[in-house]
């Protein structure tokens, strides 16, 4: 069983927004569902903030051992940020995906489109768990 | 019956593997009366080709070998100063006996499995490590297919960097090479990028401009300093890449140290010979910053289970994984066993070494120099390395007649001017012919006596050192050389140790009587660009084996130029672009890709300018034809064309794909047909009578060219008569149709000489041949499959219930892995230890291995096979009956190394010798694999490409601080 926190939100793509400090601003990343499946990372290629995309527009990719795969943008919205931590580390997808394994900091254009996305339970019906 | 004294055409039954017994016996396996009911039940009824193919009937290998000389005579090896990328070479005999000519290195496929596969990767290491060094670059991969198409490749490499913010223009300078201007058009086009072809000094960057290529030394020989370009460029977030001759590079500043940013070549001088256009390993090298951007493979240093290096195949998933829709490149293979050669070239010259040849070189042209500027002629470019472009007194007329007539080949220019380039084959007679070409009479050993070249401009000259690692400073004499070459051969698993069952790859006989007139000076000493009527015997060649590709394919027209399967694929598809806009259907730019096809697939067509819609797949692999007529009759108005797998990459004859193609067609599309498994209908099916207009063959999987390790290939294409007029030009030699598209590959037929093996192939096994290798292939793993179906899934059996597959086949670990947790990395793995190489790994579908034996395996190998397996599966068994630990077995911890299994310590649930001798046969050979398993993640994310320092050969751990 992977590890799906409460509150956060979903895509069908396996990522997931989280709330950040800055209001209207989330966290995007990959699941801990999606991290097992790729296996270890090991190059996250990402945006540049100031960058804007649609919705399920790629962002970046992901290499890991296994395959090559496209991250998707959840929501239609501009990068504020991305974690240049990940450069130098990419492990910490597999290591810890909902925290430090952060890829974007996305401000959607249309806040009310975040609880449109799947819920926890949503997502683990979703993987079948 | 009175014995014959005609000689048999016995080589059919040294190609095929299982004898008449054998097959009586196997069909009885399969269930089969006849091995005509067999094809019956395999290959659908309404596509079987009824006709004998016409192609001649099969010779013995002694009367091809006669036949051979006899039109290698009609060869005429003149001696060729064009230059323009291609020179005379040395190859040393010890590198020729011991590497080109030995199936312990020129067997193997590409070296996915790193832990038998280390000699390889070394020699790998060693290429890369002298790019790196004699470009002055931060990285270099493990080759490319040639100049040119390394030349495109770095303009795509730029643009994908750049395309978010910058411009769609590259400069190109016009004293780069015609072929690779040519070959950089082609790929350019489809892309939506611009190319501007001037002088060198005019280059302006600005916003618009991604990226400049220039050439080092030019192609008249000029040497130019390019430290101000490269500055520019850089001021204005442009970049620089820069074609340059590798042993010049030994003499005059690296693009490195001036300034560039990827730096691309062919390394043929380094002992390749010149074959008349390849195979030749090109390279390319970069900045750190463009690592990622870095097409084909990347050998990188990592570290196995134990802690010890070891090497293998950096950032693997890009290739076999390859960026689908997003693909900057298509390049899926390198030029592995000449990329070999050139790096042990350079092992056994040593820097002293090269430094002596490429100082020779330079004084000999230095001294023709002198002695035509003292004749009146003058000399265009003062600071040269290697080539002269002259302006003769008399003209060039003159010269080039009196060239013609001594048997010289000389550069003609067109304006007057005639280049000639020297190489390390120049002796002091040599000169002393050219200088009387010129009408500059005197001895050239008496010319050089009298003088000493001036060193470079300072801005020029080499000052950093290079080749600096012992293991280029080691092995100079021949008896050290050889063991060396041997040691690495014997970390390596070939086809001379145990069948290579790799799906969708085709790992057959590569035959010696076919391989032997490659290495013949009348093929290998011919110059790509040297006039044709020198090249009779090449031409005959090439006809024989163009015809005979037709007849086989049902396709009539032929190109021979694309020098790899994906090379192929790019070519096919914008030969059906080049149709569709001749048409007036510019807008149609949609190609249908069933899900299940390679990866490279989707690559080519967004190369080829194409958008990639996805056909989705039923549960047995099949193209799910509802949904293809849909999205067919969606997209009527745009559709360029389809990509399919035939038979299937899931191993699969399709019934349905007469109407696939009619779909295709009805919607204003044309059908590519991805030929890697056409080993599987060589005289059963022909892709032309069922409705293909394009199809790729890869002659390194169908025809017996040799692996190489991982390269060369050969993908030319056959098409149907309409779409003849677009097969791709040359701007030096003419070939292709009357509208052609631009070149695709630096030479007009690809990598020539190894078109011999193919044509060699198919002249032994003649008409009945070849189709009896198809025959049996699909026999053989048909055998195989029912031998381990009582102990594996089996995927995808063909048919209803008639339980057939075609030439290989999936054996779904899946449930497996569910019940144990073991992968099909670990089985892989552990065939190892039992001396085989593992099928193809979750290819088409994760969690599988695909297994194609072809049809020269015998039947005992396939047994020995099938026994591997199924004494694996009992090993699996042992796990999930908990008799064998979950983490601890001889799976998780295979392969086993000789160190571990004699080391005083063993504290495993098993035996050493369960271990390392699990099956009877190892008592009579055994293969040791060099390194325990290796750690991909902790290579790909430590990205190290060059042979690291010795004293740096220490733990993960602390090197990653």
């Amino acid at each position: 069983m992977s590890d799906i926190p409460a509150g956060l939100r979903y895509t069908t793509e396996h990522e997931y927004l989280r709330e950040s400090d800055e209001p209207n601003v989330y966290y995007v990343g990959i699941t801990d569902y999606a991290q097992g499946e790729l296996g270890d990372v090991v190059y996250v290629e990402l945006p540049e903030p100031g960058d804007s995309f649609a919705p399920m527009e790629t962002f970046g990719t992901i290499e890991a051992v296994k395959a090559v795969s496209d991250l998707y943008c959840p929501l239609a919205g501009e990068i504020v940020g991305v974690n240049e931590a990940l450069d130098d580390g990419p492990e910490l997808v597999n290591t810890d995906p909902y925290g430090e394994g952060w890829m974007i900091r996305l401000r959607p254009d249309d806040p009310e489109e975040v609880d449109r996305l799947m819920d926890g339970a949503g997502y683990g019906t979703h993987i079948g768990e | 019956m009175p014995t014959s004294i005609n000689h048999s055409p016995d080589f059919v039954a040294r190609h095929l593997g299982p004898t008449p017994d054998d097959v009586t016996e196997m069909l009885q396996v399969v269930g089969c009366e006849s091995i005509d009911q067999l094809m019956g039940e395999t290959v659908p009824d309404p596509i079987r080709f009824q006709g004998p193919l016409r192609i001649p009937a099969g010779v013995p290998e002694a009367e091809l070998l006669a036949q051979v000389r006899e039109i290698a005579s009609a060869n005429q090896v003149w001696r060729s100063y064009l230059g323009m990328g291609y020179s005379g070479t040395i190859t040393p005999g010890v590198i020729q006996r011991n590497i080109l000519e030995n199936p312990g290195w020129y067997t193997q496929y590409t070296p996915y499995q790193a832990e038998i596969a280390q000699g390889r990767l070394e020699a790998l290491l060693n290429f890369q490590t002298a790019i790196i060094d004699l470009t002055g670059m931060e990285i270099a991969n493990a080759s490319l297919l040639d100049e040119g198409t390394a030349a495109a490749e770095a303009m795509s490499m730029l643009f994908g960097r750049g395309r978010k913010r910058r411009g769609h223009v590259f400069l190109v300078a016009e004293d780069c090479h015609p072929q690779t201007i040519g070959v950089v058009r082609t790929r350019a086009e489809p892309l939506g990028i611009e190319v501007r072809v001037g002088p060198s000094r005019d280059f302006a960057f600005d916003e618009t401009v991604f990226g400049g290529l220039v050439q080092y030394p030019a192609t008249d020989g000029g040497v130019h300093d390019y430290r101000d370009l490269c500055r520019a460029a850089h001021a204005a977030g442009s970049h620089v890449a820069v074609a340059a001759d590798l042993l010049a590079l030994v003499v005059l500043t690296s693009p490195g140290e001036f300034g560039a940013d990827v730096a691309v070549g062919n390394t043929q001088r380094f002992g390749v010979p010149m074959g008349y256009g390849g195979p030749h390993a090109a390279y390319i090298s970069c900045r750190e910053e463009f690592k990622r951007q870095l097409p084909g493979r990347i050998i990188g240093v990592a570290v196995d289970v134990h802690g010890e290096p070891a090497l293998r195949m950096a950032l693997q998933t890009r290739e076999q994984h390859i960026r689908r829709e997003r693909a900057t490149s298509n390049i899926c293979t390198a030029q592995v066993l000449l990329a070999v050669m050139a790096g042990m070239y350079a092992v056994y010259h040593g820097p002293a070494g090269l430094a002596r040849i490429a100082g020779r070189i330079r004084k000999q042209t230095a001294t023709l120099a002198r002695g035509l500027e003292a004749a009146g002629h003058e000399i265009v470019h003062q600071v040269f390395f290697d080539t002269l472009r002259v302006r003769p007194a008399q003209g060039a007329e003159a010269v080039l007649g009196a060239a013609k007539a001594a048997r010289i080949n000389l550069r003609d220019f067109g304006d007057g001017t005639v280049g000639v380039a020297l190489d390390e084959t120049v002796t002091p007679d040599d000169l002393d012919d050219l200088l009387a070409v010129f009408g500059a009479g005197g001895s050239s050993t008496g010319l050089a006596d009298s003088f000493e070249p001036a060193s470079y401009p300072a801005h020029i000259v080499r000052c950093s050192p290079f080749l600096t690692h012992p293991v280029f400073n080691s092995y100079h004499s021949e008896t050290e050389m050889l063991r060396y070459i041997h040691r690495l051969e014997s970390r390596d698993l070939s086809l001379n140790t145990s069948m290579i069952a790799l799906g969708s790859c085709t790992m057959k006989l590569n035959a010696t009587t076919q391989m032997t007139p490659v290495t013949w000076p009348e093929f290998g000493g011919l110059h790509p660009f040297a006039p044709v009527e020198q090249a009779r015997g090449y031409a005959r060649i090439m006809a024989d084996l163009e015809g005979w590709l037709a007849e086989i394919t049902g396709l009539p027209a032929v190109s021979l130029q694309p020098n790899s399967g994906a090379q192929g694929e790019y070519t096919g598809l914008l030969v059906i672009r080049a149709r569709q806009h001749a048409l007036g259907q510019r807008h149609r730019d949609i190609c249908l890709i069933p899900s299940s096809a390679h990866g490279t697939n989707p690559a080519s067509a967004v190369l080829a300018g194409m958008k990639v819609v996805v056909v989705s797949c039923d549960k047995r692999g099949n193209v799910d034809v509802a949904d293809l007529e849909a999205k067919a009759t969606r997209y009527a108005d745009r559709l360029a064309a389809v990509m399919v797998t035939y038979p299937s990459t899931h191993g699969v004859f399709e019934e349905e794909i007469r109407n696939i193609c009619d779909i295709v067609h009805r919607n204003g599309g044309y059908v590519y047909l991805d030929g890697a498994n056409l080993n599987a209908q060589v005289g059963l099916c022909r892709p032309g009578d069922y409705g293909a207009d394009v199809i790729h063959i890869n002659l390194h999987k169908t025809f017996a060219i040799p692996h190489g390790g991982g390269g060369p290939g050969m993908g030319p294409i056959c098409t149907t008569a309409e779409l003849a007029p677009y097969l791709p030009g040359h701007p030096v030699v003419p070939v292709g149709g009357k509208a052609a598209i631009g070149a695709v590959a630096a030479a007009p037929w690809g990598s020539a000489s190894i078109l011999l093996i193919s044509w060699a192939y198919i002249a032994l096994l003649g008409r009945d041949g070849v189709t009896e290798a198809t025959r049996t292939a699909i026999l053989n793993a048909n055998y195989m499959a029912m031998r381990l179906e009582d102990h594996f899934d089996i995927l995808y059996w063909w048919g209803s219930g008639s339980g057939r597959v075609a030439h290989e086949f999936i054996v779904d670990l899946r449930p497996l892995k569910k019940a144990t947790g073991i992968t099909e990395e670990d089985v892989a793995k552990r065939l190892m230890d039992y001396g085989f190489h593992a099928p193809t790994m979750a290819f088409p579908v994760p969690g599988t291995i695909m297994i194609e034996p072809t049809e020269s395996e015998s039947r005992a190998e396939l047994d020995r096979f099938c026994q591997a397996l199924i004494s694996i599966r009992a090993e699996i068994e042992q796990v999930e009956l908990g008799l064998q630990d979950r983490v601890d077995n001889v799976l998780k911890n295979a392969p086993h190394t000789a160190r571990v299994v004699t080391a005083d310590d063993w504290d495993h649930g098993y035996t050493r010798a369960q271990a390392a001798f699990p099956a009877p046969w190892l008592r009579e050979h055994k293969f040791w694999p060099h390194v325990g398993r290796v750690n991909n993640a902790w290579g790909d994310r430590n990205l190290i490409c060059a042979c690291p320092p010795i004293e740096s050969y220490q733990t993960p751990e602390t090197a990653r601080r």
